[in-house]
């Protein structure tokens, strides 16, 4: 017994390959991170005695424009596992591609945000409601940043192994959409409640 | 016991027993380095004792090692008595305890017992071990920065900890480590036991330190990011100059801080206890898991309620998440919160109680065998029955509000804790060694270790009961010596200080006996010393790369001891023998 099973092909039982069941034990765990900190910021905000309307300071135009970015990003990728499935590498290498420029042009527009803010003199410990907008919004840009590095990955030395098996590595391509679309899902979130509410 | 060990010996050293990806290297890495930091935490805890039982008297011998800014003339100073409380709580928990159940014994055990070739993910898990590493260096280092360690408690309450000197920095951090390696070990751990079981090995024939430590990961996978996010906000507190656990208008020596306010004390204690409280079930389940095994390896008999045990781990697990806030009774949460948690903590006591019970009714009848790691599973039953009666009038707020801030929680928890899951740790060594070695550890050295820290373990924390329910506090630097309601049960002090200190002497066979039996000890004359019904007695001993030569099939449940008409007392779980039963 030398070789690990389901590492490709689904366990029947439990339906699932291992990486598969992995990387949404990961994602509970980040739900629970997340979710730490939304729970803190709804204690903070119930607590505090000033708390600023989110369009009044912050940029919402800029917040739309990065949502839908992100939005984006997810679709393509999406398209780019559905091409690695119709075994089409040129469409799946367009895409990653894509998903990887939206996602840095998702960092750009955050970099501006943030200098802003900077220029203005606000830095998190303006109040409470900084504190916890450069919190969330710093920590996801990290998620960003980690899904870049991935998918560069992926892109690069990782897709010598659609060549040496296939099955696998559109599994990978598999989970690492699962983590992107987490990464979107937690901006969904936090876009209204920092920037409209 | 000469077996084809495939191509592992064909590694290079560094890959073979450094950066290894093999589960029983990485088991072996994660067991001695949480061995050397129990002993280290344990050495914080024997120097604290010093000062509890002879405050402000120059510590004999060693004193004169340390710096001035530690302790003076050998006389310790009450900021490092402080550091030695907060690291002596962290280094246990997180860097001895929990590494050895779910990175040693979890990792060395969990794929031999569901037949599987390795962990799922053989590089994660590498990565958790390393991660490990790291976190425990950068608590050791913290000790040496200006200002030493943190020193805000193992539960780094705000705003004293926002407000501490840099080593509350390094605690951050070393936490940031700890929380992901554990966060990889555990998803490991889920992923394996539900993807890599052996065929056959349906859910309710899995051994119960399988469920136990299925559990505990799943505890540890939802609860370590509260945490996690916990130690980001009190990070950017003390980088960022934010306040999230600052409140307003805070007066420190006189002077007002200069914060923007608006935070929440609370806040901290919240998210550190929804971390917490799972944590004490991560430090006690597979504790459970080992004696379980070994309980019913050596009374011969099956696992008296096998399934009330499992659904009641299963319920504790739940129910864990829920219970977090009985710990601060005494901040003024409010009577309706308090109410909430002690009904739930009153109901979690139930699963403990039934799991509990089943082990002592699996006793009764059973032909014990005493040998030395069931000598140590036999004292963690009542030890822990006393750690768990004493927690109960700390879960009803009006009782706990005499006790919380006395020795008498010290006590409870440390009965949990220490002759609880540490004796289950040693009994678990001794039961696994011969299949990790291939040799026994030795009776007589055992017999030396096992006794000595039974009566040793009870002199160090029975009497903080008597002093705890007289009102002594656990937070006082001279050990009550000051304090007039401490008077009448000062003496205990010193008595159990030297308890602590002939406790530490009593593990000197342990060390002895462990290292000369690797090298020296009893050669086993089978794979399957102990007659075990498990898969881990199945495989070569020790196993090679690969764990078992065929792959196993499973036909029956875990714990077939003195079937009737069956051939031998014992039927192994690959065993597919009919029987027949009358």
């Amino acid at each position: 017994m030398d070789t690990i099973p389901f590492t490709v092909q689904p366990r029947e039982d439990t339906g699932l390959f291992n990486a598969k069941l992995g990387i949404w034990i990961f994602l509970a765990s980040e739900v629970m991170l997340f979710g730490g900190l939304f729970s803190s910021y709804v204690l903070l905000r119930i607590g505090s005695i000033t708390w600023p309307l989110g369009s009044d300071v912050l940029n919402v135009p800029l917040g739309a424009l990065n949502t839908i970015i992100l939005i984006s990003s997810s679709v393509t990728m999406v398209l780019s596992w559905a091409a690695l499935k119709e075994k089409n590498l040129n469409k799946f290498r367009f895409n990653l591609w894509a998903t990887i420029l939206l996602a840095l042009a998702f960092m750009v527009v955050k970099s501006f945000e943030y200098g802003a803010k900077f220029s203005h003199g606000i830095f998190p410990k303006e109040s409470t409601y900084f504190a916890i907008y450069f919190t969330l919004t710093g920590l996801h840009a990290f998620h960003v940043l980690g899904g870049v590095v991935v998918n560069s990955y992926l892109l690069g030395p990782g897709t010598k192994m659609w060549k040496t098996d296939p099955e696998r590595f559109v599994n990978r391509i598999e989970v690492a959409g699962l983590y992107w679309h987490f990464v979107d899902l937690v901006w969904i979130f936090l876009f209204p409640i920092l920037y409209l509410l | 016991m000469d077996h084809a060990h495939h191509d592992s010996h064909l590694l290079p050293f560094w890959r073979k027993y450094i950066f290894s990806t093999d589960h029983k290297m990485i088991g072996f890495q994660y067991g001695f380095t949480a061995l050397f930091f129990l002993l280290f935490g344990f050495g914080l805890m024997m120097l604290m004792r010093w000062q509890l039982a002879y405050p402000e008297q120059p510590v004999p011998f060693i004193g004169k090692f340390f710096s001035d800014d530690t302790m003076p003339g050998g006389v310790m100073l009450p900021e490092f008595y402080n550091q030695l409380g907060a690291m002596h709580g962290t280094i246990m928990v997180f860097l001895g305890i929990v590494p050895i159940l779910v990175g040693a014994f979890g990792n060395f055990v969990i794929p031999l017992q569901v037949g599987a070739p390795d962990m799922a993910f053989p590089r994660l898990n590498m990565a958790s071990y390393w991660l490990y590493f790291l976190g425990g260096v950068v608590m050791l280092i913290s000790f040496f920065l200006p200002g030493g360690a943190a020193s805000s408690g193992w539960t780094s309450y705000a705003p004293l900890s926002v407000i501490a000197t840099s080593g509350q920095t390094f605690w951050i951090i070393g936490m940031a480590f700890l929380i992901q390696s554990s966060l990889l070990g555990a998803l490991n751990i889920i992923v394996t036991i539900f993807q890599l079981r052996a065929k056959g090995l349906t859910f309710f024939r899995l051994p119960f330190f399988i469920w136990a430590q299925l559990v505990t990961a799943f505890l540890l996978v939802l609860a370590f990011p509260p945490l996690l996010a916990a130690a980001i906000l009190q990070l950017m507190d003390r980088i960022a100059h934010t306040s999230f656990f600052m409140p307003s208008g805070l007066i420190v020596s006189g002077q007002p801080l200069e914060v923007s306010g608006g935070g929440s004390v609370l806040l901290w204690q919240h998210l550190f206890w929804f971390l917490a409280h799972p944590e004490v079930y991560v430090l006690i389940l597979p504790a459970m898991g080992i004696i379980a095994e070994i309980i019913a390896n050596n009374t011969r008999k099956p696992l008296w309620g096998y399934k009330s045990m499992v659904y009641s781990v299963v319920f504790l697990g739940f129910l864990s998440f829920i219970v977090w806030a009985h710990h601060m009774y005494l901040t003024g949460m409010g009577t309706v919160i308090s109410a909430f948690f002690q009904a739930t903590t009153m109901i979690i006591s139930i699963p403990s109680v039934v799991i509990l019970t089943a082990l002592f009714i699996s006793l009764w009848g059973g032909s014990i065998r005493f040998n030395v790691a069931m000598l140590f599973a036999l004292a963690f039953l009542p030890m822990f029955g006393i750690g768990g009666l004493t927690g109960l009038p700390l879960g009803l707020a009006t009782p706990d509000i005499h006790l919380h801030d006395t020795y008498y929680v010290i006590g409870h928890f440390h009965y949990i804790v220490a002759p609880g899951t540490i004796f289950a740790i040693f009994a678990g060594i001794y039961y696994w060694f011969p299949k990790a070695t291939g040799r026994k550890m030795n009776e007589f050295f055992g017999h030396l270790h096992f006794w000595p820290s039974l009566i040793f373990m009870n002199g160090v924390f029975m009497p903080m009961f008597l002093q705890g329910l007289a009102g002594v506090s656990r937070r006082l630097y001279d050990g009550g010596a000051q304090y007039v309601y401490a008077q009448e049960v000062l003496h205990w002090n010193e008595f159990m200080s030297w308890s602590a200190w002939l406790l530490g002497l009593a593990q000197i066979p342990f060390i002895i006996n462990f290292i000369i039996s690797l090298f020296y000890g009893k050669k086993v004359e089978s794979d399957n010393p102990w007659q075990a019904t498990t898969l881990e007695w199945q495989t070569p001993t020790p196993p090679g790369h690969g764990n078992f030569l065929t792959e196993p099939v499973v036909y029956r449940g875990p714990y077939e001891y003195s079937v009737p008409n069956a051939p031998k007392d014992f039927v192994t779980q690959n065993d597919p023998i009919e029987l027949e039963i009358k």
